[in-house]
């Protein structure tokens, strides 16, 4: 306990005010920025600044719009585009009518509808396993604490430094032939889930935020006759909702992007997801269509990004708070 | 029902555990003279265990061991049929003399440098003039992370559409309007590569921004007032303030951006497969075509071989940076 826990003492807390700031976190950045950044008030009073600054704003503008949102209004584009126009004129707007049929065919004739439950039932499973691992393990580590607490939490940090490409050939391996179990894992979806679940960076996150919550509310329980699961389940769950909402998104997002992966232990094209089966079909499918596909796979995310914008981007600034 | 009350009646000893203050700790060592396993059961033991067992199992066997199994692999010669066989340094000597390697350690250089070069500050000038702006500062936001929810490979197959290398191509098109020729794009070994890191510095740029944001919110303003008052102007203030500010999340971006891209792989393998003639074989495609493309069945050894090189390598490189930034910020 030496050791780890005056280092992780500061980023805790710091780790904490993030968290509580979560919320409201929008209204802190523009009234640090109504407070003043680089500019004073007085720099912006100045005619070059306010120049420069109207400037920067139409750069910024169009910079975003185009480099941002630019490609993906035109894969929306060309999803109902026939392929000769995309080919031949690829910023015109449907110059020979728009052709909503392609959305259908890519649907139903590539199955992207297969392929997607099978992208929900990925991620769906990565997320269950990676909260479950990330919330037992960081509130034995973090709140009941056995003697032998700072060696597993060593050994998990450590796993932390090894480049993933370590894992690559023994992890396929392993599920080609797990112990104890005699069949292999191999085109089940477990081959996906429990390695993810393998994540320190999650319990790293879950535990330093378990170190912040106030003990004396566990003590209180405890008094009042709660016993170590009642506590995980009735006090520090709900504690926690600002974290397991970030690891929730990261684990979400992970899932929803991986590729080599699932490409190496999901061989057989009936149960692999998108990121998986587009590569693949690409060559057999004619270009209006498979534009059509990308667009289909693309509007999940994009949805979940877009009502879920806050946590998204706390949670993007978070890991690099952590990282820090 | 029994649990909890063993509970109750420990409650005092968990809590000398749960704070490590001196108290406590002076207190801890009376308590715990006499450790045996029915004290053990007592102080919940069992429960500790319940908890941590998922994690143990998961780790132990999809991470611990795979870690120590890559050491292991990498001196013997395993195929999926026979046991494997130890075979002492045969497999880094057959990697080392294999003459790809060079090729693709010269090729996951270049890449890293051009994404260095592209990708590095391209973020850190975003976000400073994000964070000047004072209204569109959450709309800006969410357009600079846009590219970052597209998935991966998704990104990279609509690329690949927008390098069409015909002259009706969508970047070529872009390219007409301003009177450029249209350029090969990934056909041609020379354009290959930077064509691979414009998408990937595309697609990575987002979150980095969205990281120096947040870095620069808890830039205190004091040190722009105090920097004012010795009468620093705007270069000055973002010169002597900003940068300095941003210094330790700068050089961790710099390391994690460095290991990042050492093990590129989406881009090279979806865009050009390694080609045009293997101007864009990477490291890691050429540990996958080790283990999962020979036409000979997996050469395994070799995989986890240069696996561990490279690991080794950016572990001592990491090691090294850490020390030289750490002599700098001490400064």
């Amino acid at each position: 306990m030496t050791a780890p826990a005056p280092s992780s003492a500061q980023p805790s807390t710091a780790l904490r005010q993030k968290l509580a700031g979560l919320g409201t976190r929008r209204r802190d950045a523009s009234d640090a920025g109504g407070d003043r950044g680089i500019l004073s008030g007085h720099d912006r009073r100045k005619r070059g600044v306010r120049v420069s600054m109207a400037g920067v704003h139409v750069v910024l503008f169009v910079g975003l719009v185009v480099a941002g949102l630019g490609p993906l209004l035109w894969l929306a584009k060309a999803a109902v585009t026939p392929t000769q126009d995309t080919l031949s004129h690829p910023f015109e707007l449907w110059p020979n009518g728009i052709d909503w049929a392609n959305l259908e065919t890519a649907w139903n004739d590539i199955h992207i509808d297969q392929y997607f439950l099978n992208t929900i039932w990925v991620a769906a499973g990565s997320w269950f396993f990676q909260l479950l691992i990330a919330t037992t393990a960081g509130y034995a580590l973090s709140v009941l604490r056995p003697k032998y607490a700072p060696i597993l939490n060593g050994l998990v940090l450590a796993t932390l430094f090894v480049p993933a490409v370590v894992l690559l050939v023994p992890l396929y391996l392993t599920v080609l032939h797990p112990p104890l179990i005699d069949t292999s894992l191999l085109n089940t979806y477990w081959a996906v889930w429990l390695p993810a679940a393998a994540n320190a960076f999650n319990i790293l996150l879950v535990k330093r935020f378990f170190d912040g919550l106030p003990r004396e509310v566990f003590e209180a329980a405890r008094t009042d006759g709660a016993g170590p699961f009642r506590v995980f389940w009735s006090i520090v769950l709900p504690m926690s909702k600002p974290i397991l909402g970030v690891v929730s998104v990261f684990a979400v997002i992970a899932a929803w992007k991986d590729f080599l992966w699932p490409l190496l232990v999901l061989p057989d094209p009936a149960v692999q997801p998108l990121s998986v089966r587009l590569p693949a079909v690409q060559s057999q499918t004619e270009l209006d269509v498979f534009l059509a596909a990308l667009a289909i796979s693309t509007l999940i995310p994009i949805v979940l990004f877009l009502v879920f914008q806050r946590l998204f981007l706390s949670g993007a600034g978070l890991g690099g708070a952590v990282k820090g | 029902m029994s649990t909890t009350a063993i509970d109750q009646t420990d409650a005092p000893a968990e809590a000398g555990a749960g704070h490590p203050s001196p108290e406590a700790a002076a207190r801890t060592p009376s308590r715990r003279r006499r450790r045996t396993p029915l004290t053990w059961l007592r102080g919940g033991g069992l429960w500790n265990l319940a908890f941590l067992a998922p994690m143990l199992i998961v780790f132990g066997v999809f991470s611990w061991w795979p870690i120590a199994r890559s050491v292991i692999m990498s001196f013997q010669k395993t195929n999926l049929i026979s046991d494997p066989v130890w075979v002492g340094l045969d497999n880094f000597a057959r990697v080392l003399a294999d003459p790809n390697l060079g090729t693709a350690v010269a090729n996951t250089l270049y890449f890293a440098g051009l994404a260095l070069l592209f990708g590095f500050p391209l973020p850190i000038i975003m976000a400073v003039l994000m964070s000047e702006v004072r209204r569109g500062k959450g709309l800006y936001s969410a357009l600079a992370y846009l590219p970052v929810v597209v998935p991966p490979v998704v990104a990279v197959l609509l690329w690949k559409v927008f390098y069409n290398a015909s002259p009706d191509g969508v970047f070529n098109t872009i390219l007409g309007w301003a009177g450029i020729p249209p350029q090969p794009w990934l056909q041609s070994p020379a354009t290959a590569m930077p064509s691979l890191v414009i998408e990937a510095t595309w697609a990575a740029a987002g979150g980095s921004i969205i990281i120096y944001l947040a870095a620069l919110i808890a830039v205190p303003p004091e040190l722009y007032d105090a920097a004012e008052v010795d009468g620093a102007g705007i270069w000055r203030k973002i010169w002597h303030v900003t940068l300095p500010q941003l210094r330790g999340i700068l050089f961790i971006m710099l390391i994690l951006q460095v290991i990042g891209t050492a093990q590129v792989f989406l881009e090279p393998y979806l865009f050009t497969g390694g080609g045009p003639n293997n101007a864009t074989l990477t490291v890691l495609l050429l540990i996958y075509r080790y283990a999962f493309q020979n036409s000979l069945g997996g050469a395994y050894g070799e995989a986890t071989a240069l696996s561990l090189m490279l690991a080794v390598f950016l572990g001592l490189l990491s090691w090294l940076y850490f020390k030289l930034t750490d002599r700098w910020s001490t400064n």
